[in-house]
């Protein structure tokens, strides 16, 4: 039975090279449970004669067992443990740490529950952001310190950091919950920060994911599905034929309000969704999603206003009221011009008489800045469709796959059943 | 400014009459009770349907002399068939209105129905007798005859029942056919028009050649099937491929004026211009109906010949005594609908720039009411062109092709990025699914 003082000098000897690092690894293992969280109160003040980025490996284990005990927690509570554990977090080495994910993991939770507990959500984004990218092996990884980020980011409502890490694109999943969490965070940061296509695409993704029975998450998600599809495109799509035979069986009879909300939409009727919505404000708001919901409302104004430009070069402000049920030419005026302002249509205000002039969109296609963003599709489409097929060959090498897809061949030979990329892109 | 203030006000009550359908337009509608003669109406009919016929027009009209008359022939009518059910409806509805002459006559009622039990027992006894000898020919005479029984009493349900049975002592593809135009019969009259299609192209599907007059029969029966499903299209091909043969010759089920109304109404309702050229206009065949209904056929060449005013004239003049049809009524507001849209769009089409004024006038409605039409039918695509609602004017619209191939691209673009990011996020859930499972038994989530 080692003291602990011996285990801060073998960590700190051997925290070189990658063969000191096993042989520490297994050493500290041993040393971890009963021996050192007996000890674990006496943890913290070793703490400083290990260097975090050197010893990332030790000090992460003293740090570990420090932490999981309750008490240490309580007799700790304020911003000086918080500030020791940042401080591990943003300068701690990669390669040390990703020997013990488990173990890094319980660190960061407790950084954010620490964080959260002090009523100060902000100071644990920065920590939290470097631990992300130190814990990921790439940026296709999704982590399950993604979902906490993103509650954090939430919750100190600073939306733009969540985009750091909602810009990557994500493709390897190791727990289906991360990814359910992921999306659902996610899409509430983007529509946060109102890019409600985003947003649509990471909630479609939690609505379709494969899953073999309902959580509560992909209901959420779905509630907000429907309202963000509402807001951008004035429908809700059905389901897609690869959503999961769950998902499309059961979340309709979850969120059957939202439902009805989008058939009375669908009426276009303003006066008859804003009795629907007055009629259900309270169970809007405890789901939390009365906010969205009004904005759905208001939506409402706006794709109106965009019909009557396909349908109008000119039109009286009086004439818009009317037809999309505003009380006055003067609120008529008002959406026109903000939905001007905002790019959404395009057209000019006559006050002089009161009209309205629609024009086409003035987009020629001939800008360099067009032909910049038409070139990087295509570079971008291109870096895909390699990967597409470099992960065609790698299914079509697959033993599992060809095992099945051998015996189902015996059937009756079936084209489609090689084909792993949809066919209307062909 | 007044007067101009009122003509909308006027046109707007119209449309909202005319959309009301049967009920609201039988208030206003002494005119084309007038013009209805009820007599010569049912003239033109045979058999049983004379009776549904009559009592439906006296239900709709809303005028009291034409109830009456329609109400009086259907009690006559009935009492020579000795229908009773359809003889005590219309008895009281009649309510004693008509003299002592038209009461309700239990007595009369009793004695028929007594002695229509004596001959359905003594044809039940017939039939079992053949039955019993095992005759296949006498036994199919028998159900026949007991459906002809029930039919002639208006039992249609039986008598529907009794034909369907005739089908398994069917020897020759004549009695199939046979068969299948005695069930059509009784299935038009029970407006289950499912059955009608299933028996026509059975009757079709008989080896031997049929004789035009049954074809005849077959595809007005089929157009009606059609009709009665909304399918207004195939209903018109059905209609405009109806023989000349058919004559008063199915005047049971269908008057040849029907033909060419609803031939007329569905064609325009659905065709375009060159299938209207090619297979009404240019129809020996059908011009044969045609010339039995001439508003009608001045209408389809009003239509055609772009006079769309007089065209929508004539239609609203037949509209009060269509509505009166039993088969025409529930599909008028729609065939209109469609047609006045079809004349709208055939209006603005070879136009870059149309004059609102010009095209009400042309069309017999106000400026704002046909603005509030073209936005419809603009906003449902069925018009590529936009309004200039302050000059009053409607401009087309022409696409750019170049704008509209890049935007479709670098729209199909991004979709096609999103949705393959997110197949491969769903393949790799799969294949951690996959792992899992074949890892540990079972898996929460």
């Amino acid at each position: 039975m080692e003291s602990v003082e011996t285990l801060v000098a073998h960590i700190q000897a051997l925290s070189g090279s990658p063969e000191d690092l096993a042989q520490l690894h297994g050493l500290l293992k041993q040393a971890d449970g009963d021996a050192l969280r007996a000890h674990s109160a006496a943890l913290l003040p070793l703490l400083p004669q290990l260097h975090p980025a050197a010893h990332s490996l030790g000090y992460l284990f003293l740090l570990d067992a420090f932490l999981s005990a309750p008490a240490n927690l309580k007799a700790h509570a304020g911003g000086d443990l918080l500030a020791t554990v940042a401080n591990f977090l943003v300068s701690c080495s990669a390669e040390q740490i990703r020997l013990s994910p488990d173990k890094f993991l319980n660190v960061c939770k407790v950084l954010k529950s620490e964080a959260m507990q002090l009523n100060a959500p902000i100071r644990g984004i920065a920590p939290l952001r470097a631990a992300v990218r130190k814990v990921q092996p790439s940026s296709e990884h999704l982590t399950p310190l993604h979902a906490e980020y993103l509650t954090l980011c939430l919750l100190a409502k600073q939306y733009k950091a969540g985009l750091s890490v909602l810009e990557d694109d994500i493709f390897e999943v190791d727990q289906p919950k991360d990814l359910f969490l992921y999306c659902y965070y996610g899409g509430m940061i983007y529509i946060g920060l109102k890019k409600f296509r985003k947003a649509l695409e990471l909630l479609h993704n939690a609505v379709t994911a494969p899953m073999a029975s309902l959580n509560a998450i992909t209901i959420e998600a779905y509630k907000k599905y429907v309202l963000v599809s509402l807001i951008q495109n004035g429908q809700v799509p059905s389901f897609p034929k690869y959503a999961s035979s769950t998902a499309q069986r059961n979340l309709k009879n979850h969120a059957q309000i939202y439902v009805d909300l989008s058939t009375c939409y669908g009426n276009g009727s303003y006066s008859e969704l804003e009795t629907f919505i007055q009629s259900n404000t309270e169970k809007f708001e405890t789901d939390n999603n009365l906010g969205l919901v009004k904005q759905v409302l208001s939506s409402m104004y706006k794709r109106n206003i965009q019909r009557l430009t396909q349908t109008y070069l000119t039109l009286s402000l009086e004439d818009i009221a009317s037809s999309v049920q505003l009380n006055t030419p003067k609120e008529a005026e008002m959406h026109v011009l903000r939905m001007i302002e905002d790019g959404e249509i395009h057209a000019t205000i006559n006050q002089k008489d009161g009209m309205v002039s629609f024009h086409e969109d003035p987009e020629q296609y001939k800008s360099s800045e067009m032909v910049e963003h038409i070139d990087s599709s295509i570079q971008r489409l291109m870096a895909l469709s390699k990967k597409l097929t470099s992960i065609d060959e790698n299914i079509s090498c697959d033993h599992a796959f060809l095992m099945k897809s051998g015996r189902e061949r015996g059937r009756g030979f079936d084209y489609d059943d090689f084909d792993s990329v949809p066919h209307k892109y062909f | 400014m007044d007067v101009e203030c009122e003509v909308p006000a006027a046109a707007a009550a119209a449309v909202t009459n005319g959309l009301g359908g049967g009920e609201a337009s039988a208030a206003p509608a002494p005119l084309s009770a007038e013009q209805l003669d009820v007599e010569a109406y049912a003239a033109q009919y045979l058999g049983r349907t004379r009776l549904p016929r009559l009592l439906f027009i006296a239900q709709r009209c809303g005028v009291e002399s034409i109830e009456l008359e329609a109400l009086r022939m259907a009690h006559d009518e009935a009492r020579i068939r000795e229908d009773t059910l359809l003889y005590r409806d219309a008895a009281q509805r009649i309510d004693g209105r008509l003299g002592p002459r038209y009461r309700y006559d239990q007595a009369w009622v009793d004695a028929v129905n007594r002695r229509a039990e004596q001959r359905k027992e003594k044809l039940e006894t017939e039939l079992n007798g053949h039955k019993a000898h095992l005759i296949k020919e006498s036994i199919r005479m028998g159900y026949n005859d007991i459906g002809d029984f029930y039919y002639g009493h208006g039992h249609l349900s039986e008598a529907f029942k009794s034909y369907i049975r005739t089908r398994d002592y069917c020897t020759t593809s004549k009695h199939v056919v046979q068969m299948c135009m005695h069930v059509i019969l009784v299935s038009i009259q029970l407006g289950q028009f499912a059955h009608v299609t299933n028996y026509v192209s059975k009757a079709e599907q008989t080896p031997d050649e049929l004789d035009p007059i049954v074809i005849a029969k077959l595809r007005a029966a089929a157009g009606l099937a059609y009709l009665e499903t909304k399918k207004y299209k195939l209903a018109a091909r059905k209609f405009l491929e109806t023989g000349p043969e058919l004559g008063s010759n199915y005047s049971e089920v269908i008057a040849p004026q029907d033909v060419a109304v609803y031939g007329a109404l569905c064609a325009l309702a659905s065709f375009d211009r060159s299938d209207l050229k090619s297979k009404v206009v240019d129809n020996i065949n059908f011009r044969n109906f045609l010339e039995l209904v001439p508003e009608v056929r001045e209408l389809v060449n009003d239509f055609y010949s772009s006079r769309y005013g007089s065209c929508l004239e004539h239609l609203e003049k037949l509209k009060s005594n269509l509505l009166l049809d039993i088969h025409l009524h529930e599909h008028l507001e729609t065939l209109y609908k469609d047609i006045r849209h079809k004349a709208i769009i055939q209006y603005t089409l070879p136009f870059i720039s149309v004059d609102l004024n010009t095209m009400a006038d042309a069309f017999k409605t106000s400026v704002s009411m046909l603005e509030k039409e073209l936005a419809a039918l603009i906003t449902e695509n069925k018009i590529n062109a936009r309004i200039d609602s302050h000059n009053k004017i409607l401009y087309a619209r022409h696409a750019d092709q170049r704008n509209a191939t890049f935007q479709r691209a670098l729209q199909t673009g991004s979709e096609f990025e999103r949705d393959v990011k997110a197949m491969l996020l769903r393949a790799n859930l799969m294949k951690h699914d996959f792992n899992q499972r074949s890892l540990s038994g079972q898996r929460k989530m």
